[in-house]
């Protein structure tokens, strides 16, 4: 029975260096992992000069990849920090409400509209647009190719088909309900999907189901070659998507940095900014137009 | 802090009016979760009493992988759930992405390492003197095995109570494999991810709230059943 005992124990401080070499492995391995994720990219250690400048963005944006290229121009151009927080244009704008942000970038003409008429903004400046897609499978069971985008909604909701929404009231799900206002409201069906997630994760789950979906052009070219999705209504005028940076009302919140703010907006609509927005290609296609660079010299 | 009292009277407010998305997410989370603990005692308790009880070579690597186990990340856990389901994935065909029986295996993923842990822990620790009193009365092995179990029980049911814990509070895996389908997949962490991602803080703070009591009700279960431990 002793002899029991003393074996247990034993074979218990056995276990020890293993278990904490499984652990010192487990944590490392994650460590690693941190440090190549490309978001703390834009967060870096270096101590800011002028200031923290924190700029709420939706997922879209994010997404496609420009503010990696705009961003860390603007950093060493104020020797600042941006903080870049990624959510839908809803969230994006209750965040400026709120003064938990300094800046945004949102594309939702309406709700902008109503966040500067409640004096929640001090400015409103579009700088640039694109387009939305409907995507949806090469076999395209609703048969919406080239369609309009209204047609093409009225047919897939008679037919039923696989729909996936973003359902997060962000700007292209704001675009989605606008289009089911047009043909008089949204009648959900079984497989209309709301799954209240980012535009990135949403075409993806709309390509696994092999579902259709809206989705911006940026996000759209950054994910094309993983998905197996493919266009089917695009380039319709009714399907402009007009992006527009805002700077949340200083006087109504402490702590914000109203100066910073408005220079991010002035470096958004500067001539070399909006040169750079018209040069970001991804896969050889420009993914932005930009709204206010002035005609080629 | 108006955020969150706002959000407390809501919570009240959802399910005084018994909202459905609300509860039918709640609802979702416990069965889901409680389901997913069930099927993992059925294997965990079993490997847990055996790695315990009996010896064999690797024993000692087999406990330490399953203690390792317990710390693996959900998100972890979803991803290579996500893999498997995936359309691409060798399991595609089963057509388990975005539904509640993948979140369903996740979750029993997420719980054996921990319930084979705690058995582990409680069979070992019981004192060897009742295995061989048993033993000495002449009771068979199946006999003997339940005695040990039944001594351990506390210790199992502990077990238990830690894993459906974890379960019911964690994010990865129903984010990633559940996909929060409106109707269908939401439950009440990917809910609260999402209302607060919408702007919805209220709704957000709702549903948290809801999870935090399920919790703490989880939790003073957990002290019940520590306390006996004690005073035995």
């Amino acid at each position: 029975m002793r002899g029991a005992l003393v074996w247990h124990r034993l074979a218990r401080a056995r276990c020890l260096p293993g278990a904490a070499l499984c652990f010192l492995t487990i944590v490392g391995s994650q460590g690693c992992v941190a440090e190549k994720d490309p978001s703390s990219v834009t967060a870096s250690a270096e101590p800011p000069k002028a200031g923290v400048l924190r700029l709420a963005t939706t997922t879209s944006t994010r997404d496609s990849g420009l503010l990696d290229v705009l961003v860390p121009g603007f950093e060493s151009q104020q020797g600042c920090r941006v903080d870049v927080i990624a959510v839908g244009t809803g969230a994006a704008l209750r965040l400026g409400e709120a003064g938990d942000v300094d800046v945004l970038v949102v594309h939702a003409r309406n709700a902008e509209r109503a966040f500067m008429a409640a004096k929640y903004g001090t400015r409103h400046e579009e700088f640039m647009f694109n387009h939305f897609l409907l995507v949806g499978p090469a076999s395209d069971p609703a048969k919406i190719h080239a369609l309009e985008p209204a047609a093409a909604f009225a047919r897939i909701a008679t037919g039923k088909h696989v729909y996936f929404s973003r359902g997060d009231d962000s700007g292209t799900h704001k675009r989605e309900l606008q289009i089911w206002e047009q043909l008089g409201g949204l009648v959900e069906w079984v497989d209309y999907c709301e799954v209240g997630q980012g535009m990135g994760p949403t075409l993806m789950m709309a390509d696994e189901k092999q579902g259709y979906t809206l989705v911006d052009m940026g996000t759209y070219l950054k994910f094309k070659e993983k998905i197996a999705l493919v266009p089917l209504v695009e380039e319709a005028n009714s399907l402009r998507n007009p992006y527009a940076a805002l700077v949340v009302n200083a006087a109504r919140h402490d702590k914000l940095n109203a100066a910073l703010a408005g220079a991010f907006v002035d470096f958004l609509i500067s001539q070399p900014t909006q040169r750079q927005i018209a040069d970001f290609r991804i896969s050889g296609r420009a993914l932005f137009t930009p709204t206010r660079l002035d005609a080629a010299p | 802090m108006e955020l969150l009292w706002d959000g407390l009277t809501g919570a009240l407010q959802l399910l005084l009016e018994r909202d459905t998305l609300v509860l039918r997410a709640a609802w979702r989370s416990l069965w889901i979760s409680g389901l997913a603990v069930a099927l993992a005692g059925c294997g965990g308790i079993p490997v847990g009493f055996l790695l315990a009880q009996t010896r064999f070579i690797g024993r000692s690597v087999c406990v330490v992988l399953f203690r390792a186990g317990m710390s693996i990340p959900t998100v972890l856990i979803g991803l290579v759930c996500y893999a498997l389901f995936s359309r691409r994935g060798p399991l595609g065909g089963l057509d388990l992405l975005y539904t509640q029986w993948g979140i369903l295996v996740g979750e029993c993923a997420l719980a054996v390492p921990i319930i084979v842990t705690w058995t582990h822990r409680a069979v070992g620790g019981l004192d060897p003197r009742a295995a061989e009193t048993v033993w000495t009365m002449g009771a068979g092995p199946l006999r003997r095995w339940w005695v040990l179990i039944s001594e351990a029980r506390v210790g199992i049911a502990l077990a238990l109570l830690t894993a459906f814990a974890r379960c019911l509070t964690e994010l990865g895996i129903a984010m990633m494999v559940g996909g929060n389908v409106k109707y269908r997949t939401r439950t009440l962490t990917t809910a609260t991810a999402v209302e607060t991602a919408r702007g919805e803080f209220d709704r957000g703070v709702a549903m948290s709230t809801i999870l935090f009591l399920v919790a703490l009700l989880v939790t003073v279960l957990h002290a019940w059943c520590n306390r006996g431990k004690r005073e035995r």
